[in-house]
């Protein structure tokens, strides 16, 4: 039952598992969804979503499967979701309306459209009472009421809720969504994935674990047997370098903030942050004025840092191609740069065993962005990831491999 | 089993898609995993489920260094250690020396009780995976004694997370999840007057419109939640605040916002505002 569900969801991205599914089949079975839509929405909401992120995709393909229409948000969608809400047995319509309706919304003004869903409705009225597909009462459908179906639902009734359909096509968890630009509103979520970037499980075990001794000890009747075990310090030591100047300010100002309160939190054993303008050369800054005198000489900087230090790069990786590959292509004119900023770059993911850049633009358009010629060559250097929490998420994930 | 149905309590509000959540995960018996912004009502979820469904209610309250084992039995080696040396007590019978943990005494217990396991994202990652197998089948062995602590009811059982760390895919699959949006400002209204119900309706609504107004702000590090209101709302009524002077001057700002940085960021944004103000009115 509901395999359309199914695949609608997978088309979304909302991965179910069998054991999900099953688990809705016996809610079903068990009625926990009070026949109601509403309740039906609620129910596979609650038990095949795992994840906050995944509540507006959930929201998508539950209204396409169940209405045929996508919600978009836009003001006609949302006057066609209220006019399925006041008449909900047009929610189930066939695969050969569907494609009518398609048709129809691109060629017809709004009301004309509205006229159509009507007269749909009203010869579906006429002709399928009893029938097995349409809507209707007394049939064998999933839908409308009075009639049988196994684990069917009663359209209309119980007011108490407001219609599912039209609650998912409200789209009210679209800023839960982790797959878009990061924003202050996310730095919570952005937070959270950062604190995956800490070493708990590796690492030699060389601390005393005294309950373990004791225990130990006990049971070799007293014997001393000591115990180590791994430490809970974080050791993870990060350089962050931020393209700091460029038309993503706001984004490299956020990241800053990020990881200075996941550091204050204590949860770094250190955090070196340093600015660069568009690509790094022999000279990276200390603070984001660029001032040259609060500046260091970038090969002074990889003798201090470690090559454990975790490289995060920070950048939109657009600039003209000679800030990259000619010697003097800085972009700053009194600055002369004598090795070109891709060798610095190459030369920093040489040196640093976890390295990973993140790009501020959203994937899709890495490509075709203006600066895509020098973004695709970054890309060679750095594995690059995009700065959606979805994004940091793989980054850091990246970053925390073993090698 | 008959379905459950669990509608809030007079002191606990619940949103129609948290009773689902709850009503789905009582009947199937799977445990419910709520995660929710913090002060979002995940703990006291527990309680008002216990109160609401007239059972006991035994918490877990979980820190980073629970071990998975320790929810199940501890043996209490150094006291056995001790009764041995010293003669005291009869160290023979381990049995003496096992305590159950609190999913031990869940399963135990006689009735069906509500298990609250609180801040599971605490813990180390492997906790929760730890715990699968206890928590499918509802039953353990314990090789000191030979005896096995099974579940004679299922207990409903409840595990909050402050998503602080993602938790492993095969233990979400078992479970029925909700999430605790932040509250509305009607349903905050709601709350707020369980807590005070003799709140004047003009401190209230201004006490809202503050509260909505510095949780929007930009760039917070922590954004302020439902208890920081509820404790808000009692500073401004006992402290005499009149209500016209809440939103321009939003005393006791400290209950709201707890760090440092954020009073910063919100003293900004008054000043500026004061500052729109004041060129508003030498424009007239
Ligand atoms: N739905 C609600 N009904 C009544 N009171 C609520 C509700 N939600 C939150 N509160 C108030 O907020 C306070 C905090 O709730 P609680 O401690 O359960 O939050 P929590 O989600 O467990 O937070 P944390 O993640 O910090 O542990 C409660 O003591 C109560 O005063
Ligand atoms: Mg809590």
């Amino acid at each position: 039952m509901f395999e359309g569900l199914f695949t609608a969801l997978r088309d979304e991205g909302v991965p179910v598992a069998l054991d999900e599914w099953l688990m809705l089949h016996e809610g079903l079975e068990r009625d926990l969804h009070q026949s109601t839509l509403s309740g039906f929405y609620l129910m596979s909401r609650a038990v095949l979503v795992k994840d906050e992120a995944h509540y507006d995709s959930f929201d998508i393909a539950f209204a396409r499967y169940f209405s045929g229409i996508e919600p978009a948000g836009e003001a006609m969608d949302d006057k066609v979701w209220t006019w399925l809400h006041a008449n909900p047995r047009f929610l189930h319509i066939s695969e050969d309306q569907r494609r009518r309706l398609d048709e129809m919304r691109d060629q017809l003004e709004l009301d004309e459209l509205l006229e159509k869903l009507k007269e749909k409705l009203e010869s579906q009225e006429e002709e399928h009472h009893g029938g097995s597909e349409h809507i209707g009462t007394g049939g064998t459908s999933p839908f409308g009421h009075s009639g049988y179906h196994p684990g069917g639902i009663r359209i209309g009734g119980q007011g108490r809720w407001r219609s599912a359909i039209q609650t998912a096509g409200e789209r009210q968890y679209r800023d839960l969504r982790t797959d878009h630009e990061i924003g202050s509103r996310d730095f919570g979520v952005a937070l959270r994935r950062l604190r995956q970037l800490s070493t708990r499980l590796d690492g030699p075990a060389t601390e005393l674990d005294v309950d373990d001794t004791i225990r130990q000890t006990a049971d070799h009747a007293g014997q001393l047997r000591l115990s180590f075990r791994r430490p809970r310090r974080n050791t993870v030591r990060v350089l962050l370098m931020l393209d700091i100047g460029g038309s993503m300010d706001d984004h490299i100002m956020l990241l800053d903030r990020l990881f200075t309160a996941m550091h204050q939190a204590s949860h770094f054993r250190d955090l070196q942050v340093r600015f660069f303008h568009n690509c790094v050369y022999d000279r990276v800054y200390l603070h984001p004025d660029m001032n040259p005198r609060t500046s260091e000489s970038t090969d002074h900087l990889l003798a201090q840092v470690d090559s454990d230090y975790k490289l995060v790069m920070v950048g939109d990786a657009c600039m003209a191609p000679t800030e990259l590959l000619a010697p003097g292509g800085a972009i700053d004119y009194q600055h002369m740069n004598e090795i070109p900023g891709a060798e610095w770059l190459q030369s920093l993911e040489d040196h640093f065993r976890h390295a990973a850049w993140l790009n501020p633009h959203p994937k899709r358009w890495w490509d075709t962005i203006h600066g895509a010629y020098t973004l695709g060559i970054v890309r060679q250097i750095f594995p690059m990831f995009e700065l959606s929490v979805d994004g940091l998420d793989q980054a850091v994930r990246h970053l925390m491999v073993r090698r | 089993m008959t379905n459950a149905s669990f509608r809030g309590t007079s002191d606990y509000i619940a949103s129609p898609d948290l009773q689902a959540a709850v009503n789905v995960a009582v009947s199937l018996e799977r445990p419910l995993l709520v995660r929710g912004e913090p002060g979002t009502g995940k703990t006291l979820l527990a309680e008002a489920v216990a109160e609401s469904l007239g059972m006991r209610l035994i918490t877990w309250p979980v820190k980073s260094t629970t071990r998975a084992q320790d929810g199940l039995y501890v043996y209490d080696t150094v006291q056995r250690l001790y009764d041995s040396q010293f003669g005291e007590g009869d160290p023979a019978d381990v049995a003496k020396y096992i305590r159950l943990g609190q999913l031990g005494e869940s399963f135990a217990a006689p009735e069906r009780v509500v298990l609250v396991i609180d801040e599971v994202d605490k813990a180390d990652l492997e906790f929760p995976n730890d715990l699968l197998w206890e928590l499918d089948r509802m039953s353990f062995h314990i090789p000191e004694t030979g005896e096995t602590v099974a579940a004679k009811q299922r207990p409903v059982v409840i595990i909050t997370s402050n998503a602080e760390k993602e938790l492993p895919d095969a233990f979400l699959r078992r479970c029925v999840f909700h999430y605790i949006a932040f509250p509305d400002p009607a349903q905050m209204e709601q709350i707020v007057r369980v807590h005070h119900p003799e709140v004047e309706e003009k401190l209230l609504r201004q006490a809202m419109e503050g509260f909505y107004l510095l949780r929007e702000l930009d760039g917070l590090q922590k954004r302020p939640s439902t208890s920081e209101l509820v404790d808000w709302v009692q500073a401004l009524a006992v402290g005499g605040i009149d209500p016209d002077t809440i939103v321009d001057e939003l005393p006791f700002m400290g209950v709201v916002l707890k760090k440092q940085a954020d009073l910063d960021i919100a003293r900004r944004h008054m000043a500026i505002r004061a500052r729109r103000a004041a060129m508003q009115q030498e424009r007239g």
